[in-house]
Formats: C-alpha cells, sequence, structure tokens
C-alpha cells in the first residue's frame, strides 16, 4: 500500500516536470490534457489507498521515502503519514483538483500563457499533497510554502497588470508572517521534544509544560491566520481575487486555504492540550466568520464576495477546531470545498458569459441564458446558505451544535453570521440571476452564452456532490460516517458536551430560521434594484473595516519610513561618519595613512601583491 | 588520507595560468582562453578533491601536510581540508570560473583574468590553512587583486569605493595581525619550544577570560569588516555597487566567507574563553544586521545595493549560526556560506545580463521584462526564492538549520534572526515586481531573453541550488562531524552555554 500512496503525490510531480521540460512543444490543449490526466491519476491513486486503508487494521501508515535532513539530533525525512485525516484531504484535493484542471481547459482557452497556468496548477497539487501527507512538520512546510509560492504565481499570472502583481506579492508576504508561526511552533517543540515527526511529538506531548504547549498552539494559530484568512492576517485574500477564477475556486477556496484548519487538526493532540490556546482558536475564528460575512453583504464584485465568504466559512472550522470538534471542522471543510468550488466555477461561468465582467451592478436575469449555469449555481447557494437538504445544512449543523456546547456566546455569533451568510448570498443570487436585465453594455447587446462541456460538466459534478454531501455525516449516523472514520487520528478529543436528541433538533430548528431571515431578507432588499438600495450597503464594509488601511499607516509607512531614515541618514552619516571620524583622527597622527590615501596605494599594493607571491612560491618550492 | 599534492596542485595551477596568461598579454582573446581553460582545470580539481574527501572517519584533516619554513619566525606551509573547508574551495574555484566566462569585461582582459586566478590562490590557500599566519598571509593576498578588480574595471564611483575597500580591510586585518602575534607568543611562553602558529597548537593555549575577549575583538574586527558584520559593513554597498560583475561576485560570494569562516575557525575555535562575553555581543550585531540589511535592501534603488543589503543579512543568519553554540545551527551556517555563495553569485550574474541588455541596473529603468524575456525571468525567480529560503531549494535548509539551532541555545536572538524570513521576501519580490512584472515600457519591451549561453552559465548554479535542497545530506554529512569536533574542542573548555 506504500507503493499506492508514494504514487499521490508522484502523479502531479511527472505533471509538472514534463510540462516544464516540454517547453513550448505542449501547445495548447494538450498541456491542459496532460495536466488535467496527471491530476487524475493522483485521484485514482487516492482511491485506491483509500480503500486499502479501509482493508488494513492498522490506520496510521508511515511511508519513508528518503532521509532528507539529518543533522545532530535533528531528522526529518521525506516520508508520508497515511491516515484517515490525510487521506481524506487527499480525495477531496485531488477529487476538486481534477475537476478545476478540466474546467481551466475550457477557461483559459485563448490565454498567451496557457501552458504555464498547467504548470503551476500541478506544481500547486504536488505541493497541497505534500503538505497533508508529510509524517513531519518540516516536511508539511515543504508543501506549506510550496502552495504559498504557487499562488503567488497563480495570482500575479496576469502579471502586466499591476493590480495582479501587487496581490500576488501581497499573498505571499501575509502568508510568510503566518509561516513565521509555523517556524516558532517547529522550534518550540523540536527544543522541548527533540522530534518534529507527528507520531513522535503526539507520543511525547505529556512531557509539554502548560505554557509551552499553549505558545505552540497560538504558534500554530498565526500560522493558520496567514494561510486560512483569518484575523489578523485574512486581507490577502479578497486581493488574490486578481487571479484566473479556476485558481480562486481550487486554491482560495476550495484547498490552499484551509491547510491552517487542517495544520490544527493534524496537531489536534497539541491543540486539545490548552484551553486557552483553544478559546483563542475559537474567538479568533469567530471574530473572523462575523467580520468577513458583514464585509460579504457590501460588495459589488461577484468574486469578492465569494472571498469574503470564504474567509469566513473557514472562520465556522476554525471555530469548530476551538470547539474541539475537529471531525465537524473536516466535514465542513469538504462540503465547503464541493460548494464553494462550484460557486467559483459557477461566477466563472457567468464571468466567461458576460465578456468577463465581475461587477454585481452589471448583471442581472441571467437565469434564462445559462441553462446549466443557474441551476447547478442554485444548489451551490442553497447548501452555502444551509438550506436542508443540502451539504452545508449539515456540516454548518454540525459545527454550531458543537459549539452550542462549548460556549453559548460564541454560538449566538455562529448563528448571527449565519443570517448574515444566506442574506449575503442570497443577495449575490439575485443580482446575478434574476431581476432585470443589466449586462447588455458589456455584451454589446448580444444573448450570453453557455459555456463549453469542458466547464459545465464540472459543474453537474460538483452540484451532485453539494446535495448528497451532508450524507458523509448525518448527526444520526454514528457508524460509517465521517466522524468515525477520521476521529481516530485525533487522539483524545477533548471533552465536549453532547447535547440531546431534542436540543439537537431545536438547534437544527434555530439553523434553518436563520438561513430563511437572511434568504428573505435578501429577496426583500434586492427584488428591485432601480434605483439601487445603497442604503443597505456600507463604504465601512466595502472598505474592509479600513483594515488595509490601518495596515498602511500603522506598519508600512513607518516602517518604510524607517528604512529611509537607515539608508540616507544613518548609513552615510552615523556609520560612515564615525569611520570617517577615526580615520581623520588617525590621518592627523600619521602621514603614512595620507600618503596611502593620495596615490601610493597603487604601488603599495603592487608591492604587496609581488612580495607575497614571491613569498606564497618560495614557501610552495621548500615544501617540494 | 589523501596526499596534499592535491592541494598543492590547486594552489599552483591559477599561479601558472597567471604566469602563462600573462605572457600571452600580446594575443589578448588566447590569454584569456588559457586563463579559462587553467580555470576550469581548477574546477575540476577542486571536484576530484570534494569527491575524494575522507568524510567518514569523523571530522578529520585530509590532504593535511605541515612544513615549516622559518622556525624561528614560525613561517609554515601547513594545509589540509575538513568538512568546513571542503565546499568552500569548491564555490571559489567555481565562482571563479563563471566570473570569467560570464562576466568578462570589456578592456585589459589579461589583467583582468590574472587578477582573478590570483583571487583563487589566495582564496583557497586561506581556505586550506591549518595555520594561523598563514592565513593571515593568504587573507592579505586576497585584497590586492581585489582592490584592483574594482579600481580598474568598475563603475563611475570605482576609486572611491576601491580605496574605501583597501582602507577598511587593511585596517581590519591589522587588528587580526597583532591578535594572532600575541596568541603565538602566549603559546611560546606556556608550553616552549619554537614560535608556532599552527591552529592545532594554538588552540591548546587556554587565555584567561579578559585577555581572551581582547584578543577576541582584535581578531573580531577583522573578520566583522570582511564579512561584513553590522555596523563594519558600510564599504561594502559601494564595493558591490561599483565594482565589475566579476568583482562584485568574488567580493560578495568568496571573499565575504573569509570573514564568516574565520569567524568559525580561529575566533570561536582558539579563543573560547570568550565566549561567554562575545557570543551576545556578536550575535546581536548580526541579528541588527539582518533586519537591517533587510530594511535597507527594500529601499535599495538598483540591483546591485540590494544585493549588497540583501548578502548583509544573509551573513548575519551565518554569523548567528557560527556564534550560536550550537552543533545543528553551526552545520547550518558553513552550509549557507556555500549557498549564499552560489545564490549572490548568480544573483549577479543576472544581473550582469540585464545591465547588457538595458546599460543600466537601475530598479526604476527597469519593468515588465518577463513578458519579452519569461526564461530569464524564470531562473531569476528560482534564484530569488532560494534566497527567501523556499524549502525544496538550498537557501532554505541551511536557513532552517541555523534558525532551530540557534533556537535551542539562544532563543531570543533566534526569534529576532526570524524576522529575517519574512523581510527577505519583503525586499525581493517587491524586486522582482519592479523589475519583472508591469506593463513592459519601450526599451523594455524590446529586451532579449537568455541565449543559450546564459542558461549555460547559471545552470550549475541552479543546479547546486535545486539538489542542495531536495538531498541536502549530500553536504551536511561532510561538514557535520568537522563542526562537531570544533563544538567538542569549545565545550570542552567547559564555556559553552
Amino acid at each position: 500500500m506504500g507503493h499506492v500512496a508514494f504514487l499521490i503525490p508522484l502523479f502531479p510531480l511527472v505533471g509538472f516536470v514534463s510540462l516544464l521540460v516540454l517547453g513550448r512543444q505542449a501547445s495548447e490543449p494538450s498541456a491542459g490534457w496532460l495536466a488535467t490526466s496527471a491530476v487524475g491519476a493522483s485521484f485514482v491513486a487516492t482511491v485506491t489507498t483509500f480503500v486499502l486503508l479501509l482493508h488494513e487494521g492498522q490506520r496510521e501508515i508511515t511511508v519513508n521515502l528518503f532521509s532528507w535532513l539529518s543533522v545532530g539530533q535533528f531528522h526529518a525525512a521525506a516520508a508520508l503519514l497515511v491516515d484517515p485525516l490525510s487521506i481524506t484531504m487527499c480525495l477531496f484535493v485531488t477529487g476538486i483538483s481534477t475537476l478545476i484542471h478540466l474546467y481551466s481547459i475550457g477557461y483559459m482557452h485563448g490565454e498567451k500563457d496557457f501552458r504555464k497556468f498547467f504548470l503551476y496548477l500541478n506544481a500547486f497539487v504536488f505541493s497541497m499533497l505534500v503538505l497533508v501527507l508529510a509524517n513531519n512538520m518540516v516536511l508539511t512546510f515543504v508543501g506549506w510554502e510550496g502552495v504559498g509560492v504557487c499562488s503567488y504565481w497563480l495570482v500575479s499570472y496576469y502579471f502586466d497588470r499591476d493590480a495582479a502583481a501587487s496581490a500576488g506579492k501581497k499573498a505571499f508576504i501575509y502568508n510568510r508572517v503566518g509561516d513565521l508561526g509555523l517556524m516558532f511552533a517547529m522550534f518550540l517543540l523540536f527544543t522541548n521534544l527533540h522530534t518534529v515527526n507527528y507520531l513522535d511529538v503526539f507520543a511525547r506531548v505529556g512531557t509539554l509544560s502548560p505554557t509551552v504547549t499553549t505558545l505552540v498552539v497560538l504558534s500554530l494559530l498565526l500560522a493558520a491566520a496567514g494561510k486560512s484568512a483569518q484575523i489578523p492576517l485574512f486581507n490577502w485574500l479578497p486581493d488574490a481575487m486578481e487571479g484566473p477564477t479556476p485558481v480562486s475556486a481550487l486554491i482560495h477556496a476550495a484547498t490552499m486555504v484551509t491547510a491552517g484548519v487542517y495544520l490544527l487538526c493534524r496537531m489536534s493532540p497539541v491543540v486539545s492540550l490548552s484551553s486557552s490556546g483553544r478559546l483563542t482558536i475559537a474567538i479568533v475564528g469567530g471574530a473572523t466568520a462575523f467580520v468577513a460575512a458583514t464585509i460579504a453583504t457590501s460588495q459589488k464584485d461577484i468574486k469578492k464576495v465569494l472571498a469574503f465568504s470564504t474567509v469566513s466559512q473557514i472562520g465556522f472550522m476554525m471555530l469548530a477546531v476551538g470547539a474541539g470538534a475537529y471531525s465537524a471542522a473536516i466535514f465542513l471543510m469538504v462540503s465547503h470545498a464541493f460548494f464553494k468550488a462550484l460557486l467559483f466555477l459557477g461566477s466563472g461561468s457567468v464571468i466567461h458569459s458576460l465578456n468577463g465582467e465581475q461587477d454585481l451592478r452589471k448583471m442581472g436575469a441571467l437565469q434564462k441564458f445559462l441553462p446549466l449555469t443557474f441551476p447547478t449555481f442554485l444548489i451551490g447557494w442553497l447548501a452555502i446558505s444551509g438550506i436542508p437538504p443540502f451539504a452545508g445544512f449539515w456540516a454548518k449543523g454540525d459545527v454550531l451544535t458543537n459549539v452550542y456546547a462549548y460556549s453559548k456566546p460564541l454560538w449566538v455569533l455562529g448563528i448571527v453570521t449565519a443570517v448574515l451568510t444566506a442574506y449575503y448570498m442570497s443577495r449575490l443570487f439575485v443580482l446575478t440571476f434574476r431581476g432585470n436585465e443589466r449586462f447588455r453594455e458589456v455584451t454589446n447587446g448580444h444573448d450570453p452564452h453557455e459555456s463549453p462541456w469542458v466547464m459545465t460538466l464540472p459543474l453537474l459534478v460538483l452540484a451532485v456532490l453539494s446535495v448528497l454531501g451532508g450524507a458523509l455525516n448525518l448527526p444520526w449516523m454514528h457508524h460509517n460516517s465521517l466522524a468515525s472514520f477520521i476521529n481516530p487520528s485525533f487522539g483524545m478529543l477533548p471533552m465536549v458536551g453532547e447535547s440531546s436528541a431534542t436540543a439537537q433538533f431545536v438547534l437544527a430548528g434555530v439553523d434553518f430560521a436563520a438561513a430563511v431571515i437572511g434568504l428573505l431578507a435578501a429577496f426583500t432588499i434586492w427584488k428591485s434594484t432601480t434605483p439601487w438600495p445603497s442604503k443597505f450597503e456600507s463604504s465601512f464594509l466595502e472598505n474592509v473595516w479600513r483594515w488595509d488601511d490601518a495596515y498602511d499607516t500603522l506598519l508600512g509607512r513607518p516602517a518604510t519610513a524607517m528604512a529611509h531614515v537607515g539608508a540616507d541618514f544613518i548609513e552615510p552619516a552615523v556609520l560612515d561618519g564615525a569611520v570617517r571620524g577615526v580615520v581623520g583622527l588617525a590621518n592627523r597622527g600619521g602621514e603614512r595613512l595620507r600618503g596611502l590615501q593620495s596615490g601610493f596605494l597603487r604601488h603599495y599594493a603592487v608591492a604587496v601583491t609581488a612580495g607575497l607571491s614571491v613569498a606564497v612560491i618560495y614557501l610552495l618550492m621548500r615544501t617540494w | 588520507m589523501h596526499s596534499f599534492w592535491l592541494i598543492n596542485a590547486l594552489l599552483l595551477l591559477p599561479l601558472v595560468g597567471v604566469a602563462l596568461t600573462v605572457s600571452l598579454r600580446a594575443h589578448a582573446t588566447t590569454a584569456y582562453r588559457v586563463a579559462v581553460s587553467f580555470a576550469s582545470a581548477e574546477l575540476i580539481l577542486s571536484a576530484v578533491v570534494t569527491a575524494l574527501y575522507n568524510w567518514h572517519s569523523s571530522g578529520v584533516v585530509d590532504f593535511a601536510h605541515r612544513s615549516v619554513l622559518a622556525a624561528p619566525l614560525g613561517v609554515a606551509y601547513d594545509v589540509g581540508i575538513d568538512g568546513i573547508s571542503l565546499l568552500l574551495v569548491l564555490l571559489t574555484s567555481l565562482v571563479v570560473l563563471l566570473a570569467l566566462v560570464g562576466a568578462r569585461p570589456e578592456r585589459a582582459t589579461t589583467s583582468y583574468a590574472a587578477w582573478m586566478l590570483l583571487v583563487t590562490t589566495a582564496t583557497i590557500g586561506s581556505f586550506v590553512s591549518r595555520d594561523l599566519l598563514e592565513f593571515f598571509l593568504f587573507f592579505e593576498l586576497t585584497l590586492i587583486p581585489s582592490y584592483f578588480l574594482i579600481a580598474q574595471w568598475g563603475g563611475a564611483e570605482r576609486s572611491r569605493a576601491a580605496i574605501k575597500f583597501f582602507i577598511y580591510t587593511l585596517l581590519g586585518s591589522g587588528f587580526l595581525l597583532v591578535g594572532l602575534i600575541y596568541l603565538g607568543y602566549v603559546h611560546v611562553v606556556e608550553f616552549g619550544g619554537n614560535v608556532t602558529f599552527a591552529i592545532s597548537a594554538l588552540s591548546r593555549v587556554t587565555l584567561p577570560h579578559a585577555t581572551a575577549v581582547w584578543v577576541f575583538a582584535a581578531f573580531a574586527i577583522a573578520f566583522a569588516v570582511k564579512s561584513p558584520l553590522w555596523p563594519f559593513h558600510t564599504w561594502s554597498p559601494l564595493a558591490y555597487r561599483e565594482a565589475p560583475i566579476g568583482g562584485s561576485m568574488v567580493l560578495s560570494a568568496l571573499l565575504a566567507k573569509l570573514g564568516t569562516y574565520g569567524f568559525l575557525r580561529f575566533a570561536v575555535f582558539l579563543l573560547p574563553t570568550a565566549l561567554p562575553t562575545m557570543r551576545p555581543v556578536v550575535l546581536t550585531l548580526a541579528v541588527i544586521g539582518i533586519v537591517y540589511g533587510s530594511g535597507l535592501a527594500a529601499v535599495s534603488k538598483d540591483m546591485k545595493t540590494l544585493v549588497a543589503y540583501s548578502s548583509l543579512a544573509q551573513v548575519g543568519f551565518i554569523i548567528v549560526g557560527v556564534m550560536s553554540g550550537s552543533q545543528i545551527a553551526t552545520t547550518g551556517a558553513v552550509l549557507l556560506m556555500f549557498n549564499h555563495g552560489v545564490i549572490t553569485a548568480a544573483f549577479f550574474l543576472i544581473i550582469g545580463f540585464v545591465e547588457k541588455r538595458r546599460g543600466t541596473f537601475m530598479l526604476a529603468d527597469l519593468r515588465g521584462l518577463q513578458g519579452p524575456a519569461p526564461i530569464l525571468a524564470g531562473l531569476f525567480t528560482v534564484v530569488m526564492l532560494a534566497s527567501i529560503g523556499l524549502p525544496g531549494l538550498s537557501g532554505f535548509v541551511s536557513e532552517y538549520l541555523v534558525l532551530i539551532g540557534t533556537f535551542a541555545t539562544h532563543p531570543w536572538w533566534a526569534v529576532v534572526a526570524s524576522l529575517g524570513v519574512v523581510l527577505s521576501a519583503v525586499y525581493l519580490l517587491w524586486a522582482y515586481q519592479q523589475i519583472f512584472h508591469g506593463p513592459a515600457t519601450a526599451e523594455n519591451a524590446g529586451v532579449s531573453d537568455a541565449s543559450v549561453r546564459e542558461r549555460w552559465l547559471l545552470a550549475p548554479l541552479v543546479a547546486l541550488i535545486v539538489v542542495l535542497g531536495v538531498y541536502p545530506t549530500m553536504a551536511t554529512a561532510r561538514i557535520e562531524p568537522s563542526v562537531h569536533s570544533v563544538i567538542a574542542h569549545t565545550d570542552a573548555k567547559g564555556v559553552n552555554q
């Protein structure tokens, strides 16, 4: 089985290397098909591994490849850890990646750098799989940084646009700040436990002092905040929408941005030990979910709404992690991957049909022009809004039930956010597909056209998954559910109060009511867009609570100013000045140095060279 | 144990090359070809030495030989290679060859080639010296060719840059000379016998703490100027900017390593009793250098100054590792000496390629080069990501080992140094954006992509970046035993921690 697991990351790597080596020989469609089949093969390998794992008695299998880094006590192997958690991640990562690769063949048609797009995409899938399958934190870091750099390349894919170039850089730098967290976590664990292998860390974690444990958990939270776009590092994600839409769907919705949540779940035996760390995670998650949802209500760009929606949904996942409900976090992650990929790809189809227009104000009434995009988007919208029986209802319900048992105030915050979620998604839906036509200007009067099959087929598959995804983990299923499969990966679970059956029904009712309230509010307010109901939008929310401005004022500008002080004052005046002072003193003291400075230097240099060369040759001769 | 003849050959070959090149100066093209062949032969020889090096017997000095030349003065020819020198010898011959082939100046090519070959002997001589006085002589000898490389082929302010470089380093090494004479004197007083500066002999001396601090400081000033370590670096941005590309490559990739190497081989190894006082001082300066260098790199107006300040930051990481007292971090630091040499040589080569096309290396004049020159952009990207410390490339391994090792012994310095990980991404990505992203202006749009020749010049450096990122054990297995013996020695003097 080890041989099969090793194929999972190998296929995309082979795809990447082939595309790199083939260079311009790989022309337009063939490069796309090559990349798609590489990821498809990886999906097949994942399913095979999954089936084998189900039939193995042992649920944790380490596949050693080679010794990567080994100095002193420090050992990090290139080795894979196949367990229910990592294989669950691999299943949806490779599955959705295959669909999005396929979709991209149609979406990226005619782009100048078509081949390079798939090159980056395969590199991304490889890195993501390394991140997920690594058996130690350093190898996870390889994938972690790898997905970051692929995200950088893909966000700044249209590199001749300044906005895209800046967005790519911003994404990478914000991620790097988060990476510090992962590094500190590794430093702390290695210093105290002398290992960075997950299983060894879990085995020895009991010897950690409470302070160190909390520091590790907070460091991991910083890492997760960077990668998963949580407060205070969440504001790179909306800018990342500068990348092509399939990238937004794959990297900035379904897979990479959930890596932070995955990391916390992977490290759950450590996370569970620190109750203050967990509370911080829950608060950060809850606050991010709420803040991002408020921002999403006022965005005018269809992709920005979806971006903030992603931030908000990941906030829910973090909230679940904080509450100790790891399986609920993974459940929401998987369902979210289905319906958010669906929504992004659907929005890509909409944008495609409108010649690249992303402004909600220039859409409307697209329902009858997009016969496949419309019904699939409808399913995605109902799923994320939390309407039963679609996947989102069950997954979000699972999270909120657990949060209710963990903390009532956070549960209230979650319910308010659920109302907002249903509201902003319904607003998006109404403005895009219903109401009056506002797009004739961008299509030059033509009717928008539906996308080719390579783009609509993935929509259909994801729509089916968004309908049925809830069946992975229905509340009354205790065997053969996602939770029962992956829970063994989390080691000891923190005590979560079990709600009674009645309480669960009441809570589900509250969830449903929240969704309906949000939905009805949006339909009432956005029924008519002439005049635009602008009093329900706020520029404060549209401008992301002025978060970017604050960072610029508090960090960006002072840091730049300090660097300029360094370059223009400290360097020439203070440091060089001090040296000049010393040299000046010496000059006054003796004529020799002045001689050096005024032309004898060359002579001196030649003399020294000649002398030393003779000396060296002489010395060498002596040894013969 | 292999024959020391290989080391003799490494030192002599470039000198023979100098003689032949100079005698052929009437035929500039032939002379240059001869120089390139000698540099190639030197590289092959270094590769043979690297392959032969016996790293299984833990940390021993291979190819060793000592003959005393002038007993009363303590002058000796004492050479040998251990895991700390090994990769630096290889780096030297590689960088010189690339500087000859890839950064050939417009005029006076014969003397350029001769100075380059002389640098090779002087630098390799410093790295293989097992005797402090011999090291000092080679160390001084590097000064002459590098002075001329800056002064003759440099930019508009070349003479100011060359003189500043010369005076700084000369004054710095004055302290080293005083320190080494004192150390030799103490050895005679303590153990009697002939005057000797052999490292093995001097390492038996145990100076009292107060004296050791003074001698350490004297050594440290020489090495701090060469490395450069903040705040002794102010010659370097000027020199790197004004030197020709080949000169900048030699200065940053090779000569800087003499400083960091000196810290480890002489300051730390010979003066462990000074460490309790000097370690926090040097660590603090190195960490300041990381943050300060990164900040100034971010506001640099031209590519060469940017690489100069980024080197200040990178060298900061090396010195942190060297001073950490941790075997893991010190191994990482020695590897970083090599990796930084490779990365910075590649940076300067690419800057040279850009300058050849655009006649400038000012950031403000460059824009959107990725459109017309995607392969050049791709090569720059690999080097940049290695410098940022992307896992899978060489820079990460060394930087990571430095940080995780130092965290165990000196956590607070490691935490501040870690900021360099974020800052390097800031200044390099910003530089990349300015050079390669955005719409290309008219004069940038017509730039040609990397030629086949240019790709082949960068190929060995890129290959080293990738191979040492994926399989670093190849290098660390050779470095670690020698580092272990240094750490064991300083620990044995009971002063580590």
